[in-house]
């Protein structure tokens, strides 16, 4: 069980203005700027569930993947994830969970894939037999068997992005994050993750928790949404609740359609009308 | 000792990429066979010019300087490792955080594999040529076996040393965002005072006797002095105990740092 109470984050950012004149301003008198994150952010999240977490660019999400996954300590308010505190003990909460940042890569660059995953049984000390099925499971419902030879930096993104998922389960997680596994993903790929994602919350009762930005993820995969914008949590609830939502602030046309096409406009109006872009 | 096995992952899957540079191997290791000849000739113009004040015996300095070419990339500091000051500063490290191991250990681990991949690859061909070149310019054979099974243990004490101070490097990011301006301020200090670019006997005794108890003595001089016998005797033993003592201070400090770092680490971009 996932709970996060109260939790509230900021960070300082540089800025100044543009120009030579400025830029050496600069140099003797940096202006800085909190920028609030996260703001009392609260939620819980039962065993086995797929929750879409959702918000527009800034809205604070990656901060929130990366609280709970142990590497971003907050200011304030209290995060506990199978009763361990992520940031504290890290070692042993990572353990336990699995995460794929959709811009990141985790697969070294310049070696066969396999060899990622070698290693990666190391780290996670993952028995033979189990790495075995793991392996054997994964390279099947991924299409994995041709890339595991190659170096990463010939995969396509796509390719890749196949493995990395991967390679973030190799240990059995109870706990996946998925930040925007399908960005930049071709409709194939897409749907060849969405699937994946689907049968592993079916099957192992992993719980899932995925930001992305593309709608088609979310209807797709999860029946519970949380949608954060400024660092606040501003719903939580299904899909319907949303389409709720949007009516209310006036976005009713289109609401019946079911395509994704017009879920995409739904959430963009919504982020409009609640003034958190 | 599980522990320890992944660690040793690391410094396999590095080194094994590390071999994977042929081509950069090859063209670095005829520069450098190049540059150790020119050297040699700069040493020995200085010794016919003033051989009273030459403070090596000639064979003893071409066998440093070639000794120190086959060795580069195991010891110079600015060989430090990309990929880690990359992951720093674009994020990266937001995986490497993810994992059950200790940033400090794995950094170290693969620091150490990248280096000793390096040298590996270089010192073989460089040192089969300064083997078989004419004299002056041949690399003699080690003082005595004694100085040649020390040579061997000073070199790897020495690579510790080196490691665990490119280990602040790396942690001294965390704090700068861009960690250019230091590296470079850093690398070119420990160039000199390592004895990458002088052996250190040719430093002004006061000068001498300070930077030898520096941390950067262990790097190049100690075991490159070793193997020709101009550091012998109780000089030699204190030496190695002072290869052990930064050794030692050095990885404690450097995971103290760290520790500091992480808690209040910022995982770069979105």
């Amino acid at each position: 069980m996932i709970t996060m109470e109260h939790v509230c984050k900021s960070y300082r950012v540089a800025k100044r203005n543009a120009g030579m004149r400025e830029a050496c301003k600069a140099l003797f008198r940096r202006e800085t700027e909190v920028i609030q994150a996260l703001s009392d952010v609260s939620f819980t999240i039962q065993d086995g569930e797929m929750v879409g977490y959702i918000g527009p660019n800034g809205a604070g999400k990656s901060s929130t993947i990366k609280i709970l996954s142990g590497i971003l300590t907050p200011e304030s308010g209290s995060c506990l994830v199978d009763g361990r505190i992520p940031w504290k003990n890290r070692t042993e909460h990572v353990r336990q969970i699995g995460v794929v940042f959709g811009q990141r890569s985790q697969l070294w660059w310049d070696v066969p894939v396999i060899d990622s995953f070698e290693l990666l049984k190391d780290i996670y000390a993952i028995p033979s037999y189990e790495y075995q099925n793991n392996m054997e499971e994964l390279t099947e419902l991924l299409h994995l068997q041709e890339l595991l030879k190659m170096p990463t930096r010939q995969l396509s993104l796509g390719q890749r992005m196949r493995c990395e998922i991967a390679a973030s389960l190799l240990h059995s997680p109870k706990i996946l994050f998925l930040d925007e596994p399908t960005i930049g993903l071709d409709a194939v790929s897409k749907l060849a993750v969405r699937e994946f994602v689907m049968r592993l919350n079916q099957e192992h009762k992993t719980t899932v928790i995925l930001t992305t930005h593309d709608m088609q993820d979310i209807e797709a995969l999860t029946k519970r949404i949380i949608l954060i914008g400024r660092g606040r949590v501003l719903m939580d609830g299904t899909l319907e609740d949303m389409r709720r939502l949007a009516a209310e602030h006036g976005q009713a046309a289109e609401a019946s359609d079911q395509n994704g096409e017009s879920l995409e406009r739904i959430v963009a109006g919504l982020y409009q009308k609640l003034d958190i872009l | 000792m599980k522990k320890y096995k992944t660690y040793f992952s690391f410094f396999r899957i590095r080194f094994n990429m590390g071999l994977q540079y042929r081509v950069a191997a090859v063209s670095g290791a005829a520069t450098q066979l190049l540059w150790g000849l020119m050297e040699c000739l700069v040493f020995m113009a200085f010794q016919k010019s003033a051989p009273e004040a030459y403070p090596m015996a000639v064979s003893a300095t071409v066998s440093y300087v070639w000794l120190r070419e086959a060795f580069f990339s195991a010891f110079t500091t600015w060989n430090a490792d990309q990929d880690i000051f990359d992951s720093i500063v674009n994020g990266g490290i937001a995986y490497e955080l993810c994992r059950p191991v200790s940033i400090y250990h794995m950094w170290f681990a693969k620091t150490t594999a990248s280096r000793a991949a390096g040298a590996g690859l270089r010192c073989v061909p460089l040192l089969a040529v300064a083997c078989v070149l004419p004299q002056p310019f041949r690399l003699s054979l080690p003082a005595s076996p004694t100085h040649f099974i020390l040579f061997i243990i000073t070199l790897f004490l020495g690579l510790g040393v080196t490691v665990a101070f490119c280990m602040f490097t790396y942690i001294l990011a965390f704090f700068t965002i861009s960690p250019q301006g230091l590296r470079m301020l850093l690398t070119s200090m420990i160039d000199f005072l390592s004895g990458a670019i002088i052996p250190l006997p040719f430093m002004p005794d006061g000068v001498r006797g300070i930077v030898e108890l520096l941390p950067f003595a262990g790097m190049f001089n100690v075991p490159l002095l070793i193997y020709s016998g101009e550091l012998a005797g109780a000089a030699m033993y204190r030496s190695i105990g002072m290869q052990c003592f930064w050794l030692v201070t050095l990885v404690i400090l450097g995971r103290v740092l760290c520790k500091a770092a992480e808690r209040k680490i910022v995982v770069q971009g979105g």
